[in-house]
């Protein structure tokens, strides 16, 4: 009903271009949403700064992309993307735990090695996925029957189930003993180890969860969008940091509950304040400068929360 | 039973900063007994706590925890024995962890960990009827974020954790340094009550030699990584703080002009 009445006062094309925009950026926030659950796990829970997602994102989409146009079916083929990128964040939490190499290092030398990697699962920089058979080509006969009011919400609406199903596992995952242990690891790793608690095996679990779910997000982007790219992963960090730290100033909440949702808000938020800066014609901005913007909306995601503290304490 | 034989262990061993902080000590803690330590700054009694729990291996000798060789275990396999509060009362529990996470971690120690929920109705009364036994109210504050609670709340809570799951040793590492005379006070009372109920074997690092003298059956001092005083029975009973501070003058041979820090 608002959809009519708003297009009787304002040009369709206007309309258009609110929409197609908005569906992308919403499609885009989902996607990224779930990078941004693997971030908080990794970042947040486990205290493990972990760049290792700019590599596992386009491995996902790699494994995904090679395996559809081989002919598998698309939903094991996003399964065993999924698994690969647990391998990397296993390869990861391996080298740090086990060999002592830093984290941050470990991470990035995972991060390098899987460049290489994912050049060799598909044999070329890109793997275009026009005309295979897809996770969205699948369900493409029930969005059919949407109305046409949600019709270019279709992916959105499917990426949403997905995010949601995910974000409970993940909540409900956290309540356990097991997911218990995983956060006493990252916060008080001494103390985990005196209640009995195999810290580095945690790490290795908790890692393999976090880029699991990051090369989930690779291998839904490839089929999407239709193409695996061997640059999609970088700023894969950023987006993902970018997502959480904006929807801790957004939502505060100390219950897990409140986070993995403050993930997915504050990446679907982040993309479409980027959209925005984007599509505002008098900034002059365009698609190269989505690095800069990014860059400039962390840190004013960062010092925000610091200035509200500050002005509540002068109150 | 805790048998300790000629436990070696060197910090940095082969670089400029090598420090041999454990020169062959051995000691045998019979089960039940509860054993002050003492000793100046570096002379190993964090070190001999660490080798107990697993967090220090030591470079030779032998760590036996009732008749079992746990000396390569690690300290997450050692926990299903050894129970552990810090000094430093942030050090015990995850501040960002509520009340009730924190002591559903500690009823977990040593056993598995699974799928099932940490925490259920059931569990939650009983944690409510054990904060109650501490008499500080804590029973209102399950869902409170232990972060929020003060050094002594937290060390009361440590101390309680470590009951929660069945455990032989319980090893208390100056648990109340860091807390405030009379909270200090309520904490030692507290320790007495647990580890008379538990007969729990206990070793309790302390810088004070009041407390050294009045808590426990026991009483050892470390120097440079060994025993040099040892005793118990009726000629620990006899001894004063004085004494024993005489005692550590003259064992250590050295003046110590720190003194402020052992009258206490």
């Amino acid at each position: 009903m608002t959809t009519l009445v708003l297009s009787s006062l304002i040009a369709p094309d206007a309309l258009d271009r609110l929409i197609v925009p908005l569906s992308g950026a919403l499609e885009l926030g989902l996607l990224y949403g779930l990078v941004a659950i693997g971030v908080y796990v990794s970042f947040r829970v486990l205290n493990f700064p972990d760049l290792t997602v700019d590599g596992s994102f386009p491995l996902g989409a790699a494994v995904a992309a090679t395996l559809i146009v081989k002919g598998v079916n698309p939903i094991s083929a996003t399964v065993v993307a999924m698994l690969a990128g647990a391998i990397a964040g296993l390869c990861t939490a391996w080298l740090n735990v086990q060999l002592k190499i830093l984290n941050l290092l470990a991470s990035i030398l995972t991060m390098i090695a899987l460049y290489s990697i994912n050049l060799r699962i598909m044999g070329q920089p890109n793997v275009p996925l026009l005309g295979q058979t897809t996770v969205m080509t699948l369900l493409e006969g029930g969005l059919k029957q949407l109305p046409s009011v949600l019709s270019p919400f279709g992916t959105s609406l499917v990426l949403l189930a997905i995010v949601v199903v995910l974000k409970f596992g993940i909540d409900r995952f956290f309540r356990s003993e097991l997911g218990l242990a995983m956060r006493a690891t990252g916060e008080n790793s001494d103390m985990a180890r005196a209640q009995g608690i195999a810290t580095h095996h945690i790490v290795l679990l908790g890692m393999a969860l976090s880029n699991g779910l990051v090369a989930l997000a690779g291998a839904l982007f490839a089929q999407v969008n239709g193409f695996a790219d061997v640059t999609l992963g970088v700023g894969t960090i950023v987006f993902g940091l970018a997502a959480v730290i904006i929807g801790e100033t957004v939502i505060s909440g100390t219950t897990i509950f409140w986070a993995t949702l403050g993930a997915i808000v504050g990446s679907i938020l982040y993309r479409i304040a980027v959209t925005m800066a984007l599509n505002t014609d008098f900034l002059g901005l365009e698609t190269q400068d989505l690095n800069l913007v990014t860059a400039i909306l962390v840190a004013l995601a960062l010092v925000l929360p610091q200035y509200k503290r500050i002005k509540w304490r002068f109150r | 039973m805790i048998q300790l034989e000629s436990i070696e262990v060197t910090f940095s061993p082969g670089t400029p900063l090598e420090n041999p902080v454990m020169r062959g000590l051995s000691l045998t803690i019979p089960t039940g007994q509860f054993i002050t330590v003492i000793g100046s700054n570096g002379a190993g009694k964090s070190t001999l706590l660490n080798v107990i729990s697993g967090e220090v291996k030591p470079d030779r000798g032998q760590v036996i925890i009732e008749g079992q060789t746990v000396t390569r275990w690690s300290t997450h396999q050692r926990a299903r024995l050894v129970a552990r509060v810090f000094q430093n009362p942030l050090a015990g529990s995850c501040p960002q962890l509520t009340v009730e996470e924190n002591m559903a971690l500690a009823y977990r120690r040593g056993k598995s960990r699974r799928l099932g929920l940490a925490l259920s109705p059931k569990l939650r009364s009983e944690f409510r009827d054990q904060l109650a036994r501490l008499g500080l109210g804590l029973e209102k504050r399950l869902g409170d974020r232990m972060g929020l609670l003060s050094g002594g709340q937290r060390q009361a809570i440590s101390l309680l954790m470590s009951t929660l799951a069945p455990n032989q040793i319980l090893l208390l590492d100056e648990h109340t340094a860091a807390l405030d005379p009379k909270t200090a006070e309520y904490v030692l009372d507290l320790t007495r009550t647990i580890v008379a109920e538990r007969q729990l074997t206990t070793l309790m690092v302390t810088h004070s030699m009041k407390q050294a003298l009045s808590l426990g059956d026991r009483t050892i001092m470390l120097h440079g990584g060994k025993i040099i005083f040892d005793i118990a029975g009726p000629e620990r009973s006899r001894l004063t703080v004085t004494d024993l501070l005489q005692q550590f003058e003259q064992l250590q041979g050295a003046d110590l002009a720190d003194d402020s820090l052992l009258l206490g």
